[in-house]
């Protein structure tokens, strides 16, 4: 109990920070909104509407902490700013609009990575020197050693391009109504298949490869060759003394990983025209969109953080030492 | 005469090699040793002198880059190396088990006390009730004197002596006719260890099976055991009765030096006599006896010709000192 209350008040408190940081790092930049957009029309624009542009993007002299104030309150409220690139839309609308896809294929591919490979990781450790075991690791590991971008863009170049097998980009097929019904549906995952082969391929070798040594390392454990001695049946063996352990490194690299799904696969979504954050993100900065770059890092930050409690939380039921702190030898 | 117990262990000039670049090596060489029935039979020597190995491989624990290449292993009469994979499972356990020298590492982390008791029973006895499982659990507890409130604990909350208890009740949840302890108390302290040492006297007494203890401590094994079995070099050099190692006399050199390396805290001044030298390189053994470069008694002999085994009285011996035409002229 005591863990898991120290644990929400480092939550809260690196929350906190995220938050006050994302304030403070655009006011400590040169330059505003302002005088970037001024600067965009190279002379065409009046001085005076500098002046209007200011006061449009919502720029005073106040105090910096009444600026403060003000900013986390809108935070709370949900007044995020209206995004430059597509004025005026605000940008909780933008993120809203394009979270839901990169949750999906991101998500769901790293999902489906962590899991497939933990358990072939598994598996081949227990057949070490087998077929599976011989063939596996040098083949994952090749797709993983290529950069991730440039596998996107063969897989879009042969299945996309040349056997048109599936679609080049966009994340369901152009004029549908969006909308939970089996057609759209089913184009969606249709116009997912090479985005998220790209990215399960980028990382599947990394967690089939770390939970087979993590195994391998594990088996070798007096409390496995014990545990084998005193006669418990292989499969109950290979999970709850072997496995059981081994998974444990891989449950922090999971924490890792899920707070990278929201940030991830910007390249992966760029080549693909995917609509999801990434690829925002990939507009605002090129648009210079203060707003919008603002509220995806916020987005990002506050996903990292928010996997992170969920895996200590899930930690405390797998490991029962970082329950009690400080164990005893 | 009482008629001989029953032999529970019988190693018929066994060898254990492991293979490595360098060529085999030999850890483990031509040993021949009984364990009857209700007895404690202490085998002694150096790190690294093979014990572990022999241990190891009496229950058929070998890693894969080792392997008994001659001789045969019996417990119960039973060639532990004849049995299939499936009939070694039901054998471990049921008629011998271990302790492990690592006791701090030999239980599950993640798994609760009750659940690494309770698996011995569910692999031995699937057809026990739960509650009976239970029963037991407490039983064994109580014998190796746990609080039954620690079925619920993990490892980790408990000391290393309580772990080393675990360990021991689960050893014997089957009552097995042999337990080969391997060095259990070596890692604890010296109050933690002779309690434990007087529980393993005491369960021993009161269930009668046999022991083989593993330890690199002569004096804790020549008071534990009826019979010492002293190992160098992968092999036996000597096997006597424990009555006669209070005096050094009728021993091989190298037990005289193991018991000359006994501190003697009641002299005035507390003096140990250590061996000189180190222990040889398992691969390139020294010709001859392997014990020559470190003996004070080397002779010519010794330096050309294995020596063979001779008995003299209850004692059995490898060193030329003690063939029979030599005999009390050195020792």
């Amino acid at each position: 109990m005591h863990y898991i209350v120290n644990r929400l008040i480092f939550f809260v408190l690196s929350l906190w920070a995220a938050v006050t940081i994302n304030f403070a790092l655009p006011r400590l930049m040169p330059g505003n909104p302002a005088l970037a957009m001024f600067a965009k029309f190279q002379g065409q624009m009046q001085p005076q509407a500098l002046k209007a542009l200011e006061l449009q993007f919502g720029f005073n002299n106040q105090p910096w902490y009444i600026q403060y104030f003000t900013y986390l309150r809108e935070l709370v409220t949900g007044h995020w700013g209206l995004s430059f690139t597509y004025y005026p839309t605000p940008v909780t609308t933008v993120i809203h609009n394009s979270l839901p896809w990169t949750l999906g294929l991101v998500g769901v591919a790293t999902v489906l990575s962590v899991f497939l490979g933990t358990a072939l990781g598994i598996f081949i450790s227990w057949r070490r020197g087998g077929f599976w075991d011989n063939i596996l690791p040098p083949v994952t590991m090749f797709f993983q050693a290529v950069p991730y971008f440039w596998m996107a863009l063969v897989l879009l170049f042969v299945f996309g391009f040349k056997l048109s097998w599936f679609p080049m980009a966009h994340g369901y097929g152009e004029g549908m109504p969006a909308g939970w019904n089996r057609p759209f549906l089913s184009s969606m995952l249709y116009h997912a298949v090479l985005p998220g082969i790209t990215i399960f391929l980028g990382s599947f070798s990394g967690w089939m490869i770390g939970m087979r040594n993590n195994m391998i390392y594990t088996l070798g454990e007096d409390y496995v060759v014990f545990a084998e001695a005193k006669g418990v049946s292989p499969q109950r063996l290979m999970i709850m003394y072997a496995a059981r352990n081994a998974i444990l490194p891989q449950v922090t690299s999971f924490a890792i990983a899920i707070g990278n799904v929201v940030s991830g696969s910007i390249l992966t979504e760029v080549v693909f025209s995917y609509p999801g954050i990434g690829n925002q993100l990939n507009t605002a900065v090129l648009n210079e969109d203060y707003p919008l770059i603002q509220a995806a890092f916020l987005i990002i930050a506050i996903a990292v953080l928010v996997a992170n409690l969920v895996v200590d939380l899930l930690y405390t039921r797998l490991d029962p030492r970082v329950r009690t702190e400080g164990a005893t030898a | 005469m009482p008629t001989p117990s029953p032999v529970v262990l019988e190693l018929d000039n066994v060898s254990v090699a492991y293979e490595s670049r360098a060529g085999a090596v030999n850890a483990v060489r031509d040993v021949s040793l009984k364990v009857e029935k209700d007895s404690i039979v202490g085998l002694v020597g150096e790190s690294g002198c093979g014990k572990s190995t022999l241990a190891y491989a009496i229950m058929r624990l070998l890693k894969a880059n080792a392997h008994v290449t001659q001789g045969s292993i019996r417990v119960n009469n039973q060639d532990v190396y004849a049995l299939s994979a499936k009939e070694l499972r039901k054998f471990r356990w049921n008629e011998m088990s271990m302790v492990f020298q690592s006791a701090m590492s030999a239980l599950n982390p993640v798994m609760m006390v009750e659940d690494q008791i309770f698996d011995v029973f569910r692999s031995h006895r699937p057809n026990m009730s739960r509650s009976d499982v239970l029963k037991r659990a407490k039983e064994l507890l109580s014998l190796v004197r746990i609080d039954h409130k620690h079925l619920k604990s993990y490892p980790h909350e408990l000391s290393g002596g309580m772990k080393q208890r675990i360990v021991i009740a689960i050893a014997i949840a089957l009552e097995p006719s042999l337990v080969i302890m391997d060095e259990p108390t070596t890692a604890l302290d010296v109050v933690v260890q002779r309690s434990i040492l007087d529980q393993i006297k005491e369960i021993q007494r009161e269930k009668h099976f046999a022991i083989l203890f593993i330890s690199h401590d002569f004096s804790l094994v020549a008071e534990l055991a009826s019979r010492v079995a002293v190992m160098y070099a992968g092999r036996l050099v000597e096997n006597s009765p424990a009555y006669g190692l209070r005096n050094s006399e009728g021993h091989h050199p190298y037990t005289q030096g193991l018991m000359r390396a006994i501190p003697k805290l009641t002299a005035d001044e507390v003096t140990i006599d250590g061996i000189p030298g180190n222990p040889p390189d398992l691969i390139t053994l020294p010709n001859g006896c392997a014990y020559h470069p470190r003996c004070p008694f080397v002779f010519e002999l010794c330096e050309t010709t294995k020596p063979e085994r001779y008995r003299t009285g209850e004692s059995e011996l490898e060193c030329h000192l003690f063939a029979s035409e030599r005999r009390g002229s050195h020792v």
